[in-house]
């Protein structure tokens, strides 16, 4: 094959088909201290570590959640914590059939000399880190590239970094027994129309699995997390039919039936609306040999984190929220929502913040 | 979208599509003057215009032949000459469903630097040939492109520009009405394993991908035409089944599923050994996007070849003949072949060709 032999394939290809079972998702929990700081501070909570492992607890712990999810995104410290009675997170969502991953990369830097383009950072010594991860229990890890839309962008060299350092990060984590997913997010930000998103997410999709072919990686072990195509945050949006028909004919044109699943990211959509146009996409006729599934963390959590307000009092609350969304998603993944959820506090919101970095 | 949308694109989906049909495929019947007077020689029959009209009027006048093929691949000669009735070939196949279509490369010429490699040629106003064609009648056109395998072959030099070229030739095809077959002929020469034809189609195929979407192809008005995977031509057979496992494998790894259907070439198999290879890759369990159907030229005619002789009086026979192969692959499109055609001597002699030339 040009895929590279590992001891490790059949496992990640074992992992990978799971986590792409029709019904489940994953709940990206990755949030980086700093970023998990700016959500804390918008109800109000402190940025300490016994609030970041409460929330994630709050979430782990609902009733009824595991069973829509096939994979948690933790940040490294999550990898670590346990709940309040002393069960590693890990374990308690391996024996609920959920896979640990991990979130790998260390963040954008600019591209000297482009229009503020960034390449993702981290794969120094990424070998080591993704055996610590294995044995620490996780089974997926995570990379974010990002690429924007503008005049003259994403430019070649853009486009080139962002899809070779997938590549490599890829291969890394086959060659350590972790699924890479791969994420190439465009963003929303933008005047620009769904056609113009549509054709750079053909041409990113395209460099991306050519990078990957050049770097052996294994696709059959790998997930796709993508942008769905939509208009511009900017330009007038477009009914989740519409969304679907453009997502799922960029998917077709670029991403190979061997990779098993395709998670999508939900950007700045809100709750309701990231679940409507993942349920118009299972509900589409047509040629679709990948499952179509979600990896969403605003889009998951929003409602629930203002119900909580970081108060025990209303964890309860917070995790009917919740489950509220894991339900919602889990049909979508199936194209049965009927869109009846009982919209949770903000769950209509938009989550777009410009220029949007961790 | 990154593909180009020019006046043709509803035709060019539709024909595409149309070619693709289950139960049909491709009778390749487009060899050079100087090709086809090689295989007469080996018939002694004379390489005259009159000879080579007689021979093709016998394959496209065969009795129940038609509902087999969706489309014939002619030479330019053949495109221009009419039934002994005085009816253009093209109007005989349009009118029984049979979509002409028009070879349009120009050959091979070396790659100066490289062990033996080679690149085709024919894009100086391919434009305006294929408006020509187009004229004619035909619907679709075809170009070969070679790749070895050896110590360090192919290079990245061959699979670079070959991929490039195909892409040119695709795209100037579409802006001109034509659906392009992109034919990446891998070549089964040499003593390497099963393993290693796999790993180069697939590196190959990736790059030829990649250049489609870089030159705005649409691959939905797109048809591919691979070599099948199999060991090389020096080295043990293996069973259909596992052909038909790598073969699909590979694509699956490489082919988008815009792509509505792969017709194989045969390259050096027998005819019955390429129909049972199709056979028992549409057999196979495994999700597959595309049609995966025959664009056979020696494999279907050989047989009727040598039972023609060049004799008016064996045209029946030899007719008899091509249905039994029609028929044969028609089934195996659906695999539903049994082997009943296996009888035919000529079915089993293999067409090795060593170093063989178009």
């Amino acid at each position: 094959m040009s895929c590279f032999t590992t001891k490790f394939a059949d496992e990640l290809i074992a992992n990978a088909a799971y986590i792409g079972t029709p019904g489940k998702g994953i709940l990206a929990a990755d949030e980086s201290t700093g970023t998990i700081g700016k959500r804390l501070a918008s109800i109000n909570v402190e940025n300490v570590e016994s609030n970041r492992r409460a929330l994630r607890e709050l979430l782990f712990t609902t009733p009824g959640a595991l069973p829509c999810l096939s994979g948690v995104i933790l940040f490294e410290e999550t990898l670590y914590q346990k709940s309040s009675n002393g069960t590693p997170f890990v374990d308690m969502l391996k024996s609920a059939g959920v896979l640990p991953g991990i979130k790998v990369d260390k963040g954008t830097v600019e591209l000297a000399g482009t229009n503020a383009e960034t390449t993702t950072q981290g794969l120094d010594g990424l070998g080591d880190r993704c055996k610590k991860y294995y044995e620490a229990g996780a089974r997926f890890a995570k990379w974010r590239a990002v690429l924007k839309i503008g005049q003259n962008e994403p430019s070649e060299l853009a486009i080139h970094e962002n899809a070779y350092g997938l590549a490599r990060y890829a291969v890394i984590c086959q060659e350590n027994g972790l699924v890479p997913i791969v994420e190439p997010e465009i963003l929303v930000d933008g005047s620009h129309d769904i056609h113009k998103c549509a054709a750079v997410t053909e041409r990113v999709l395209a460099a991306c699995y050519k990078a990957l072919s050049d770097h052996h990686v294994l696709l059959e072990g790998t997930l796709l997390k993508p942008n769905m195509v939509t208009p511009g945050s900017e330009s007038a949006k477009v009914a989740p039919e519409v969304i679907a028909e453009h997502t799922v004919r960029a998917l077709q044109r670029t991403v190979p039936a061997a990779v098993p699943a395709i998670v999508f990211l939900s950007g700045g959509q809100s709750e309701e609306e990231a679940t409507r146009n993942l349920n118009a996409m299972n509900k589409l006729k047509t040629k679709k040999p990948w499952s179509l599934s979600f990896s969403f963390g605003r889009a998951l959590q929003q409602s629930t984190l203002k119900t909580w307000g970081g108060k025990e009092e209303n964890v309860k609350k917070a995790q009917e929220a919740f489950l509220v969304r894991c339900k919602a998603n889990s049909e979508a993944t199936l194209g049965t929502y009927k869109g009846d959820a009982k919209l949770g506090e903000g769950a209509a919101e938009s989550l777009h913040v410009k220029d949007y970095k961790y | 979208m990154s593909a180009f949308v020019g006046k043709y694109a509803d035709e060019l989906i539709k024909t595409a599509k149309y070619i693709a049909t289950p139960g049909r495929g491709i009778l390749a019947a487009d060899e050079s003057t100087e090709t086809i007077g090689k295989r007469f020689a080996g018939i002694n029959v004379e390489n005259i215009e009159s000879n080579r009209q007689a021979y093709r009027e016998l394959l496209f006048t065969s009795p129940g032949s038609y509902p087999c093929l969706s489309g014939v691949i002619l030479f330019e000669e053949t495109l221009y000459q009419k039934t002994s009735d005085g009816k253009p070939f093209v109007d005989l196949l349009m009118e029984n469903g049979v979509i002409p279509g028009i070879k349009v490369d120009k050959g091979l010429v070396d790659l100066a630097g490289t062990n033996g490699e080679t690149i085709t040629q024919g894009l100086d106003s391919l434009g305006a040939r294929c408006q020509d064609y187009y004229k004619a009648g035909a619907r679709f056109a075809k170009w070969r492109a070679f790749f070895k395998i050896g110590a360090t072959e192919p290079s990245v030099l061959s699979i670079q520009e070959d991929a490039k070229v195909l892409a040119r030739y695709a795209i100037i095809c579409q802006e001109n009405g034509l659906v392009p077959i992109v034919e990446p002929e891998v070549l089964t020469g040499g003593s390497h394993d099963i393993k290693k034809c796999a790993a180069v189609t697939e590196t190959v195929l990736a790059a030829v991908f990649k250049a489609l979407n870089d030159h705005h192809v649409l691959l939905e008005g797109t048809l591919l035409k691979p070599n099948m995977v199999t060991p090389g031509s020096d080295s043990p057979k293996v069973a259909p089944e596992v052909i038909a496992e790598y073969t699909v494998t590979a694509l699956c790894r490489t082919v988008p599923p815009a792509i509505p259907g792969i017709v194989f070439l045969s390259g050096v198999q027998r005819e019955e050994q390429a129909t049972l290879n199709l056979n028992a890759m549409n057999k196979l369990d495994v999700l597959k996007p595309w049609t995966l159907t025959f664009s056979f030229g020696g494999a279907l005619q050989q047989s009727a070849l040598k039972a023609w002789a060049g004799k008016t009086e064996n045209v029946a026979k030899a007719q008899a003949k091509f249905l039994t192969r029609c028929k044969a692959n028609s089934d195996a499109t659906l695999g539903k072949y049994t082997g009943w055609a296996s009888g035919d001597s000529a079915a089993s002699e293999s067409l090795v060709v060593i170093g063989y030339r178009y």
